[in-house]
């Protein structure tokens, strides 16, 4: 954070000048006491002000973006490394090859897999897809974290730093139900169990609206001057999508997908790392990721709020670290095979092709649909099965899509089927993971297997394309510098 | 719905045209941008840049009957009909509504938009009072969407010697920040007959930012302070 804020993040402040830090949901001083205030924030636009704090360093430093190209896919050689990859500029149409001895994916979350989400439309996995057509497995795919707060009907997420500032949730009556689920944290309980406890209040009955579809977040006794100076931007959104003034009126709100703990498998250094001849953890040369994309596993199976810094921060500190270390070691291009190039140009080339009648924008809708339907916040096997069949059969119909546009400069409706593509490959992993899985655990929530089950399933899945593989491996219990401490029932 | 949108495709050898659609839509809850996106669910070829659909990314600003916003927060119910749709004025069009946004972003790199300081870095943050952060706010909330250069006549003009109303008020960012030491070089970059005294206090800026922010405030500012260290 003092890196940051070094950098020029604008945080808002304390009276004696230091960074404002504020409470956020599931985080407890000395392993579960009391609720921690340590959350910094820029008032509620903590995210923007980092992203742009980021870009300006970047243009300082003049580094050169390809703006508006899309990656493709990865190239490899036969040993097994990364050359780098095949990509279109979106703007000219054309294909490129990006060599390079490493490189780092940062292509961040896949939540628009679901039909309500928190995610920008750009969020298609569009690493994890390329990941999983290189004969990489993706980790721990089947936890997903529903946001307790979406605006009811739009998905756009309202932070839990509303309720860290002593806004709360009630049902139809009024009632603050969080007291029932969860007696000690209440609203700041971690997001798997407000999520859940807020879809079991609509399930029975005690929703609000007249659909009874959502629950409401109350933050008028805050005041006008609280809302003002820490919650500018929620009121923006509220007043915007959901048609109220959360200074006079509550957030109509329902759990909304938001973040991905899953990935692709890292280590500490950002390396990716996959089973192979010497162990279940292997890095793959020249091949990073960092964010949301990658899965080096800090969040287990849910993440608290704030912590996908971490991620960023310090994990894409890290690879940036190992990668200078990494070209230092390995200070010459390898040659690049002309085969390695076709998986990502064929790819492309498909787009241009005359099939069927199916279309990318009703591909995508029931995609979405049937993940919220057959993969949401509670699951269980009938009804993940039955989604893995739809979806199946959904993957042949993408076969017949034609597009509208041939065109090259700006096609965006070939953007769009690639990442439709790379949603479709997300969505299988999901399903395929979330079956595997038998016992509820974090985010991860089976009817059929309500408990959590440490002696079968105190381990990470892994998910390979080829014949929807699901291996596992263990979880790295054993910290490096601090004591262990056994896990433990969580209750809030 | 009656629509008139704005289409160009290098590629087809024709010239810009305007094409008239309708769409069947309830516009009650919708935004401008729920349209675009079921005009481009019929018809794949519309080109236009979206992503976060919530009016923080800054990706989707059009020109919608004359006016520069974002589609995403722009409610349907109160655009007027035949709702006409253009690229921002200003950019060259690549096609349809994409515009080539490097004239705005050279403008913007041209101001340094990073903080300068070269103390040694303290081993915790920097201290700033409430009320010097104060200062930063209607500045560092830019999204960088470009409605309000690209409906700024001087810019039109000038595009690349004036910079524009979103670079005055990241430059104006800088400036106020207590942390930065770099104000003079700012000054000095700004102090000329274009790059700042081109802005004629038009106040379209305002009028369209999406953001509710004050670009001609900032820039105000800036003069003030260049009038000071004058005297």
């Amino acid at each position: 954070m003092y890196e940051l804020e070094h950098m020029g993040l604008p945080f808002s402040r304390l009276d004696n000048g230091k960074i404002y830090q504020r409470a956020f949901g599931g985080q407890s001083k000395n392993f579960g006491g009391e609720q921690a205030v340590r959350t910094c924030a820029c008032a509620d636009r903590t995210g923007h002000a980092l992203l742009h704090t980021l870009y300006q360093r970047n243009i300082a430093a003049r580094t050169q973006f390809f703006d508006e190209y899309f990656a493709l896919d990865l190239v490899r050689d036969e040993e097994g490394y990364c050359l780098g990859l095949a990509a279109l500029s979106i703007e000219s149409g054309e294909a490129i090859l990006i060599e390079a001895r490493a490189t780092l994916l940062a292509t961040g979350g896949a939540g628009r897999v679901f039909w309500n989400t928190s995610n920008a439309m750009i969020n298609t996995g569009d690493g994890l897809g390329m990941v999983l057509r290189a004969g990489l497995p993706l980790e721990d795919m089947e936890f997903w974290q529903f946001h307790p707060t979406g605006i009811a009907g739009v998905g756009s997420l309202i932070t839990e730093g509303v309720r860290g500032e002593g806004g709360y949730l009630v049902n139809r009556h009024g009632e603050r139900f969080m007291e029932r689920y969860a007696p000690h944290a209440k609203d700041l309980a971690s997001r798997d169990v407000v999520s859940r406890a807020i879809a079991t209040e609509i399930h029975e009955g005690r929703g609000c609206g007249a659909h009874a579809d959502h629950v409401l977040l109350k933050l008028e006794h805050l005041g006008e001057d609280v809302i003002a100076e820490r919650l500018p931007g929620i009121r923006e959104l509220s007043v915007r999508f959901a048609g109220v003034d959360p200074v006079s009126a509550p957030i109509p709100v329902a759990p909304t997908a938001h973040y991905m703990m899953g990935g692709i498998p890292t280590n500490l250094d950002g390396q990716v790392v996959a089973p192979a001849r010497y162990g279940p953890e292997e890095p793959v040369p020249g091949l990073y990721a960092v964010g949301e994309c990658a899965c080096v596993s800090v969040h287990g199976a849910n993440r608290l709020g704030g912590n996908s810094l971490l991620d960023l921060v310090v994990f894409g500190r890290a690879a940036g670290r190992h990668m200078i270390e990494y070209l230092r070691e390995n200070p010459y291009p390898r040659e690049t095979p002309a085969e390695a190039v076709q998986l990502g140009l064929g790819r492309l080339a498909r787009w241009s092709e005359t099939r069927g009648d199916e279309t990318v924008d009703g591909i995508t809708r029931e995609l979405r649909r049937l993940m919220q339907k057959h993969c949401g916040v509670y699951r269980k096997r009938a009804v993940l099965e039955e989604g893995l069949g739809e979806l199946t059969r959904l993957q042949e119909r993408a076969g017949r899509i034609t597009l509208g546009d041939r065109s090259k400069v700006f096609n965006t409706a070939r953007i769009e089927a690639l990442e439709m593509e790379n949603l479709l490959l997300v969505a299988r992993a999901t399903i395929v993971s979330a079956l595997a899985r038998e016992e509820s655990r974090g985010a991860h929530s089976r009817e059929d297997f309500p408990q959590r089950d440490d002696d079968r399933w105190l381990k990470h899945t892994l998910y390979h394309l080829e014949n929807d593989q699901i291996d596992t491996k263990p979880v790295r219990l054993k910290p490096l510098t601090v004591e262990s401490f056994k896990p433990m029932e969580r209750s809030y | 719905m009656k629509f008139r949108l704005y289409r160009y495709d290098p590629e087809s050898g024709e010239k810009p045209f305007m094409q008239e659609v309708e769409l069947d839509i309830d516009p009650a809850g919708k935004m401008l941008l729920d349209a675009l996106l079921e005009l481009k669910a019929g018809d794949d070829t519309l080109a236009f840049r979206r992503s976060c659909r919530e009016g923080v990314c800054g990706s989707d600003a059009v020109n919608a009957n004359g006016r520069n916003v974002l589609a995403c927060v722009t409610p349907l119910s109160g655009l007027k009909e035949p709702i006409e749709i253009r690229p921002l004025p200003g950019l060259p069009v690549i096609r349809d509504f994409v515009v080539d946004m490097e004239p705005f972003y050279r403008q913007y790199r041209s101001i340094k938009p990073w903080l300068v300081n070269d103390e040694p870095e303290p081993e915790r943050e920097r201290l700033q009072t409430p009320e010097e952060r104060a200062e930063l706010e209607g500045a560092y909330e830019c999204i960088l969407c470009g409605a309000c250069t690209s409906s700024c006549p001087s810019f039109w003009w000038h595009p690349d010697r004036f910079v524009g109303p979103s670079g005055l008020l990241q430059a104006w960012r800088f400036i106020a920040d207590s942390r930065d030491q770099a104000t003079e070089e700012r000054l000095d970059n700004l102090e000329d007959a274009y790059r700042l005294y081109r802005c004629r206090g038009i106040m379209n800026c305002v009028e369209v930012c999406p953001k509710g922010l004050n670009p001609t405030e900032a820039i105000g500012k800036i003069r003030e302070l260049l009038v000071k260290r004058k005297v």
